[in-house]
């Protein structure tokens, strides 16, 4: 079935992805909304006109959209359907708790701290990825779907018994399935299935965005490159791939390996948002919220995927005030971008009303649409 | 002429089922060698054992001289063996001329310009179609594709798996004539074919594969006279 799924959209992410003169427009529509998107908001924050609560919301969207744009480089540009995607965030949020705890006494300065912590969760995702990519790629479609979503429930479950505290020295002790002896309640880091406690937040809205951006960096880049293209020829036709000498299992393995990196990071930056994180946050309903993102942007559709994430966290809290047609209303929008992103008809005028407002590059410009409406 | 690809003794199983049984041949330098067969008869089989996609249990293969039969798939294609599978291969999203270089992957960057000369030269019918999207690709155009990715690598052994399948009479004349100018231009070629009378008819030198074993072999007029190839695989 995912199979199928692909085939229909692989045509057009694949232009995308070869035509260097593609690439620029959707670099410059992603970075684009990033930056706008950031100076937005903050705006908004600064003015009052958008409120604590929703302000609240500045941290997590950058991180899902973070997550959107490196689940696409799985499901979009390899092909490969993962629900396990929480997982990775997950192993990234609690290696940073644990690294930032640690660190407190020794470093003083908060974001360098932090950008340790995020290095390490990305060290550790990577490691995580790397484990169960191996065995796995050589699957195909369907299984390759369940496999990841097991990784995704073992994790959370081993988080569920897993405890970490510091002793008197601020030595970092664990232990697994019970609480460690002797060590103060104030000094827990991590305890079992209630998660991590006392964390000293220092995410920032600044410091999400620019992990935002870094992740569509890598992965815009990715996609431009070589090997991205190799990724691409091989989730277009594997058989015509492995013709022309490419090393499957290779390919695939990068995807995946770069995106589970990626997600530990963005993981890490969801955890030092929250001053207690319970693992049942990363849970299978979030693997599949990062992707319904995907899928609602268009599979393949960095930017897209960038939007919907944005549009579907913010939505809830800020829908609100609605309160009683608060889930119609999300449903509602959801339906309207899926319509949005997939009927031709609309995509058409929308791209017609795009070429409309941007400035006239006489000829070249007119040559182009014509192709694309041929 | 020197020994280009030389197989002794394969066999190779699919899980229980032993598909090739003892098989050996040899590809000159320059020649075109084809192997004819009906379905099922092993032909894809052995190609994608020389390709490095399957291992043979016994027995070697030697390309150049030297032996490819523990070499990865992935490295076998810089090594100068070129496989064009059964049912055009394409990628279907990319232009025409994507597609082309992609089949340079492998390849020193600099010969590529001059492969893609090359490539246009012997199908013209691609040069006119650069920019058009490879799926909307008639088939015998996509067939023409695949085998001009392949020349992309600067291959030393083409191998072409049923280049003709599924097309019509014409379209299959065009691609033996295509054949041949690559054979004329020093390509070294093993062709697998059902079309047993036009595969005779370009070869040098023929086998015919029964149920995983050669059961004859001789240069393609010899074959294409004897009276066992004409029953069974020219119609009598
Ligand atoms: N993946 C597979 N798993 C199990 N058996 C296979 C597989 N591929 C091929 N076979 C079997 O191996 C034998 C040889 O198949 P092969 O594809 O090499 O035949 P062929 O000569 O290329 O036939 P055709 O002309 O129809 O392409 C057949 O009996 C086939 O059923
Ligand atoms: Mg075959």
């Amino acid at each position: 079935m995912a199979d199928r799924l692909f085939k229909s959209i692989n045509a057009r992410g694949l232009r995308g992805a070869v035509k260097g003169s593609e690439y620029k427009k959707e670099a410059l529509i992603s970075y684009g909304i990033l930056v706008i998107g950031y100076i937005l908001l903050q705006l908004g924050a600064m003015t009052g006109l958008i409120g604590h609560n929703l302000q609240g919301q500045f941290v997590p969207i950058c991180v899902y959209i973070s997550l959107a744009i490196s689940l696409n480089l799985v499901v979009g540009i390899s092909g490969e359907l993962s629900l396990g995607h929480a997982g990775f965030m997950a192993v990234g949020a609690f290696t940073g708790i644990v690294i930032t705890r640690v660190l407190e006494n020794s470093i003083e300065f908060g974001p360098l701290r932090l950008i340790i912590a995020i290095l390490a969760a990305a060290v550790m995702a990577a490691i995580a990825g790397f484990i169960i990519g191996i065995p796995i790629l050589g699957l195909r479609g369907d299984y390759l779907a369940i496999v990841t979503l097991a990784f995704g429930e073992i994790v959370r479950n081993i988080m569920n018994v897993l405890y970490f505290g510091l002793d008197n020295n601020g030595h970092l002790k664990f232990a697994f399935n019970h609480t460690i002896e002797g060590i103060d309640t104030s000094q827990r880091v991590i305890t079992g299935a209630i998660g991590a406690t006392g964390v000293t937040k220092l995410a920032t809205f600044t410091g999400a965005a620019i992990l935002t951006a870094f992740t569509l960096f890598v992965v815009l880049n990715l996609k431009n490159s070589k090997q991205g293209r190799a990724i691409m020829a091989i989730r277009d036709n594997r058989i015509a791939g492995e013709s022309i000498g490419l090393d499957v299992k290779k390919y695939k393995l990068m995807a995946f390996v770069v995106s589970a990196s990626l997600a530990g990071m963005a993981g890490c930056m969801f955890g030092q948002n929250y001053s207690t994180l319970a693992p049942v946050k990363f849970n299978f309903n979030t693997s599949v919220l990062i992707l319904v993102f995907v899928v609602l942007g268009g599979i393949g559709n960095i930017w897209g995927g960038m939007i919907a994430a944005a549009l579907l966290t913010v939505l809830p809290e800020a829908l609100r005030q609605f309160a009683d047609y608060r889930m119609l209303t999300y449903a509602v929008v959801l339906i309207l971008v899926m319509i949005g992103t997939y009927n031709p008809a609309i995509r058409a005028r929308i791209t017609a009303f795009v070429n409309k407002i941007k400035p006239k590059k006489k000829d070249k410009g007119k040559e182009k649409t014509g192709k694309e409406a041929a | 002429m020197g020994s280009v690809l030389t197989v002794r003794d394969i066999n190779v199983y699919y899980g229980a089922i032993h598909a090739i049984k003892g098989i050996s041949f040899d590809v000159n330098k320059g020649e075109i060698v084809t192997l004819i067969g009906a379905n099922g008869a092993g032909k894809s089989t052995t190609l994608h054992t020389v390709s490095g996609l399957l291992r043979s249990r016994t027995g070697d293969i030697e390309f150049l001289g030297s032996s490819i039969a523990r070499t990865p798939a992935h490295k076998i294609v810089s090594k100068g063996i070129s496989h064009v599978p059964e049912g055009r291969r394409i990628f279907q999203g990319m232009t025409v001329e994507e597609n082309l270089q992609m089949g340079a992957f492998v390849a020193k960057p600099e010969r590529i310009a001059h492969n893609l000369e090359y490539v246009y030269e012997q199908f013209p019918r691609l040069k006119e179609r650069t920019k058009q999207i490879a799926g909307t690709l008639s088939g015998g155009e996509q067939q023409m594709l695949a085998m001009g990715r392949a020349l992309m690598s600067d291959p030393r052994l083409l191998m072409l798996d049923e280049p003709s399948m599924g097309l019509a009479p014409i379209l299959v004349d065009q691609i033996f004539e295509i054949i041949q100018n690559l054979h004329k231009a020093g390509t070294t070629i093993l062709l697998v074919e059902q079309n047993a009378q036009m595969a005779l008819s370009v070869a040098d030198r023929a086998y015919v594969i029964e149920t995983g074993r050669i059961t004859l072999s001789g240069t393609g007029e010899e074959l294409a006279r004897s009276d066992e190839v004409r029953k069974a695989y020219l119609g009598g």
